[in-house]
């Protein structure tokens, strides 16, 4: 065995690229698909873009937006946002950062076929007013835009161009766009090697804008990022030292990596709810053993539920300490978060059974939970429906296949579900609200309202969020609306997901509420 | 002969016309990809769009002939997955399976062959019994398993092989091989133990009992008779006479193997074609599947012509019975 390890070593010697040079190896559950930022709005895509492209604005360490390709903004009309840009910036090619390719990337995320156009949310289009200087003209109010912007990524117009990709991959001309597998950004990592489903790799850009303003804080050369679907492999290349960081780590394997002396586990909350969400438009239920009646129609039913719920039963049981028990459809680093708001009703069996008998169903009644097949979603699902049960409601955990549970629920073909909803891509409480608590309407709103609530006074304050420029009296609407969601229940959110990663004790990273590790803050000791 | 070829290939032809349809009646409840593929803020409008794009929405008979029209064409549309056509996927794909599989095939025959004909010698041997016994355990343990089992012991503990992935590929024109390097031929040792560990116990059990009806025959007696030494009669005489089913339940196998690489290609991150149709059913992504199913399809179709060709070559008896009732 000695003479084997004496081998591998040689060869690593061999390999080794300049000494010194620190690689990380990273493996993940899922594999990247694209390499074009406005595609794919998917995390998994995301977690690698965010490295090669930047961003007119990104986040300090406290989460907060801070200036980055942009080095500064105003609001000269109220209709127009002013930015200034940084200037002495290449992208990986060589080729000037200028206000055309700001322009340019607007034009492209805002194309039919970009699936990022709620990055660039409001924004009717985009004016040079200079070769450093770039308006976003407004089509309607954002009052988060620069939330938004940290998600929206600035592509070199010259290099689309060039090579024909100035509109994202487009599924109906049925080819290959060439920014889906190759990338020209300006941020701290160039691609050197995209092979989808084997690896992809990247290597540190030394002429990245960043080092002269001393942002570069990690010290990795090269990043190779693994996908390995199966988890118990993914673990066991942990262990056995072929990778250095797993940022999926299974539930039930972290206790047992926690005591590994070789690796470290940190635990962030991500900024994901899960929530149980009620039919509140039928008259009958679809799933639901009462004729003519919808139980959840009665505030005191939707109120039993809050309270047979035992959110720290979940937390200590399915989920092993992974989860913050929450009382809030927004979690505490999204912009308008009010402590006051986040109070859960307590777990209590026999206020639900007594509230239960005074809306007239002292036996309780029966109906069907849907939930996704994913985990952590599918054991939720079954611990809550005995939970339920326990109080009276007599529930039928139904856990649907991933794929087939969206157009379900789409279909408003659910009495009762399980969902959960990540408020990290914009970080403001109108993102999630609106999505969540507004009445369904043809211009999108409400579109994860799937049980059809409808409140006007929930309407009118959303609105108000929309359009509200004053940061103080905006908050003061998104607290009145998260009082309102409190005392309606409409959905009733159980917890805040807790996020492991997994790492060799020598590698350290700035943990994200949007679980993305970023390389240019990722070290190796 | 030629017409037979003719006639086999026709009934291939109907073997994948039906397997696709089977195929595409089954897509309806692998769900929408519409939903993976559109952020979460998308309203219905943008989904119904993009089912209308990608033809969702027509019945899937309509589906199905549109694909057959493209696939006759050569064009098997657009993964949904990953943006990119499939059959430039799945002919990348396709070396690593093929390398994986060829393996086990491999360690199937020269691994079954010797233990079988060695159980079948010394029957009464502990030793057999033994491998009759661990050759039982690997009929019944899933593939899996053994996958992860083989990854703890070799990857996890002794750490002297690498528990995912394909390690360095040479490209030699289209193909990408991993068989030239170091860490290519380390990668392939686990993943084709794994996958061969089911060929070994079957041809292991083949051997061994055509092996023992062939020593019960009476040319066997009769060379035992003439005062033959035993190696010339076990190996000379009785393990040709074995061979000729042995050969085609490989040949057969290989069709079978490359069909469930799937799973060991899941466990070891290979990435050939089976872990590229696991991630698309997971994602419902429909090109993928179809293009896979009916690929698989044409590999068992190709692969029982080549067989009963051989047979036509191998036994002179078909050719005889052939041209007398020609006539």
């Amino acid at each position: 065995m000695k003479l084997h390890r004496a081998a591998a070593a040689a060869i690593c010697l061999a390999l080794a690229v300049p000494a010194g040079a620190k690689t990380l190896r990273y493996a993940s559950q899922n594999d990247p698909q694209t390499l074009d930022p406005h595609a794919a709005n998917l995390l998994a895509a995301s977690r690698l873009t965010s490295q090669v492209y930047d961003t007119l604005v990104w986040r300090d360490a406290n989460w907060k937006p801070v200036p980055w390709l942009a080095v500064s903004w105003s609001q000269p009309l109220s209709s127009t946002w002013r930015f200034k840009l940084r200037q002495g910036v290449k992208f990986h090619d060589g080729t000037p950062f200028t206000a055309d390719d700001v322009v340019f990337s607007v034009n492209r995320a805002l194309s039919p076929t970009s699936q990022m156009r709620t990055a660039i949310q409001g924004v009717e289009s985009a004016r040079k007013v200079d070769d450093y200087t770039v308006d976003l003209v407004m089509k309607e109010a954002n009052p988060a835009l620069l939330q938004h912007l940290t998600q929206f990524r600035i592509m070199s117009r010259a290099w689309a161009v060039k090579n024909k990709a100035e509109r994202p991959q487009d599924y109906k001309n049925k080819e290959d766009t060439f920014a889906a597998r190759n990338a020209n950004g300006t941020g701290p990592y160039k691609v050197k090697e995209f092979a989808p489903d084997v690896r992809v790799v990247l290597e540190q850009n030394k002429e990245w804008w960043g080092h002269k303003a001393n942002l570069f804080e990690g010290n990795i050369d090269e990043v190779v990022m693994l996908p390995i679907a199966s988890a118990a492999t993914r673990i066991a290349a942990l262990i056995s030292g072929e990778v250095d960081m797993v940022i999926d780590p299974p539930t039930q394997d972290v206790t047992r990596l926690k005591s590994n002396a070789q690796l470290k586990v940190i635990e962030g909350a991500e900024m994901r709810v899960q929530y149980l969400a009620f039919d509140l438009q039928r008259d009958e239920l679809l799933y639901g053993g009462e004729k003519k009646k919808n139980p959840f129609k009665d505030l005191r039913v939707r109120q039993a539920v809050a309270h047979a719920v035992d959110a720290e039963a979940i937390q200590r049981v399915v989920m092993r300490g992974l989860s913050k028990p929450t009382g809030s459809i927004i979690t505490d680093l999204v912009v308008g978060y009010d402590a006051a708001a986040d109070k859960r009703l307590p777990h209590d069996k026999e206020r639900a059974k007594k509230l239960l008998a005074e809306a007239g169903y002292p036996n309780g009644f029966d109906v069907t939970l849907d939930c996704g097949n994913n985990q952590p979603a599918a054991d939720i699902c079954q611990a809550a429906a005995a939970m339920l049960s326990q109080a009276g409601i007599r529930v039928k955990p139904n856990i649907v296949v991933q794929t087939n549970f969206f157009p379900k629920l789409e279909k408003h073909d659910s009495s009762f579900y399980l969902l959960s909803w990540g408020g990290g891509v914009t970080s403001d409480a109108l993102y999630t609200m609106n999505a969540l608590l507004h009445s369904q309407n043809p211009k999108g709103d409400g579109d994860f309202n799937m049980g059809r609530w409808t409140s006007p006074e929930m309407d009118r304050l959303i609105e108000r969020m929309k359009i509200e420029p004053d940061p103080a009296r905006r908050n003061a609407v998104i607290s009145d609306a998260l009082m309102l969601a409190n005392k309606e229940l409409p959905l009733v959110p159980i917890h805040q997901s807790l996020i492991p990663w997994a790492m060799r004790k020598n590698v350290s990273s700035w943990f994200t509420p949007v679980n993305t590790v970023y390389f240019y803050k990722t070290r190796i000791d | 002969m030629l017409a037979f070829i003719i006639r086999r290939l026709v009934q291939g032809i109907l073997v994948m016309l039906v397997v696709g349809f089977i195929a595409f009646s089954l897509f309806n409840f692998v769900g929408d990809p519409v939903s993976l593929m559109l952020p979460p803020e998308a309203t219905q409008a943008d989904r119904e769009q993009m089912r209308g794009v990608l033809g969702l929405d027509k019945p899937f008979y309509v589906q199905f002939a549109t694909f057959i029209g493209n696939a006759v064409q050569g064009n098997f549309g657009i993964s949904l997955r990953l943006g990119r056509p499939v059959s430039t996927l799945l002919v990348e794909r396709l070396p690593a399976t093929l390398e994986l599989a060829i393996a086990a095939a491999l360690i199937g025959l020269f691994v079954g062959i010797p233990v079988g004909v060695y159980t079948a010698l010394n029957r009464n041997s502990w030793i057999s019994q033994a491998m009759l016994t661990t050759s039982l355990v690997g009929v019944s343990l899933p593939n899996f398993l053994i996958g992860i089992f083989l990854i703890l012991t070799f990857a996890v503990w002794l750490g002297w092989l690498p528990s995912f992935g394909r390690g360095d590929t040479v490209k030699i024109g289209a193909w990408s091989t991993g068989l030239l390097t170091t860490s290519g031929l380390k990668a392939l040792i686990l993943p084709s133990i794994t996958l061969g560990f089911f060929p070994v116990t079957l041809i292991m059990r083949l051997v061994r009992s055509e092996m023992m009806e062939v020593l019960r025959t009476d040319y066997i007696k009769f060379a035992r008779a003439r005062g033959l030494t035993t190696r010339a009669i076990n190996f000379g005489h009785a393990l040709k006479n074995t061979l000729v089913p042995v050969i085609t339940i490989t040949g057969l196998q290989l069709g079978g193997i490359i069909a469930f690489a799937i799973i060991t290609e899941t466990v070891f991150q290979w990435p050939g074609m089976g872990l590229l149709f696991i991630q698309a059913v997971q994602f419902a992504d429909i090109p993928v599947m179809a293009a896979y199913l009916c690929l698989i399809g044409f590999i068992f179709v190709v692969i029982n012509l080549v067989v009963d060709i051989l047979y036509y070559v191998v036994d002179p008896r078909l050719r005889i019975d052939r041209a007398t009732a020609g006539h």
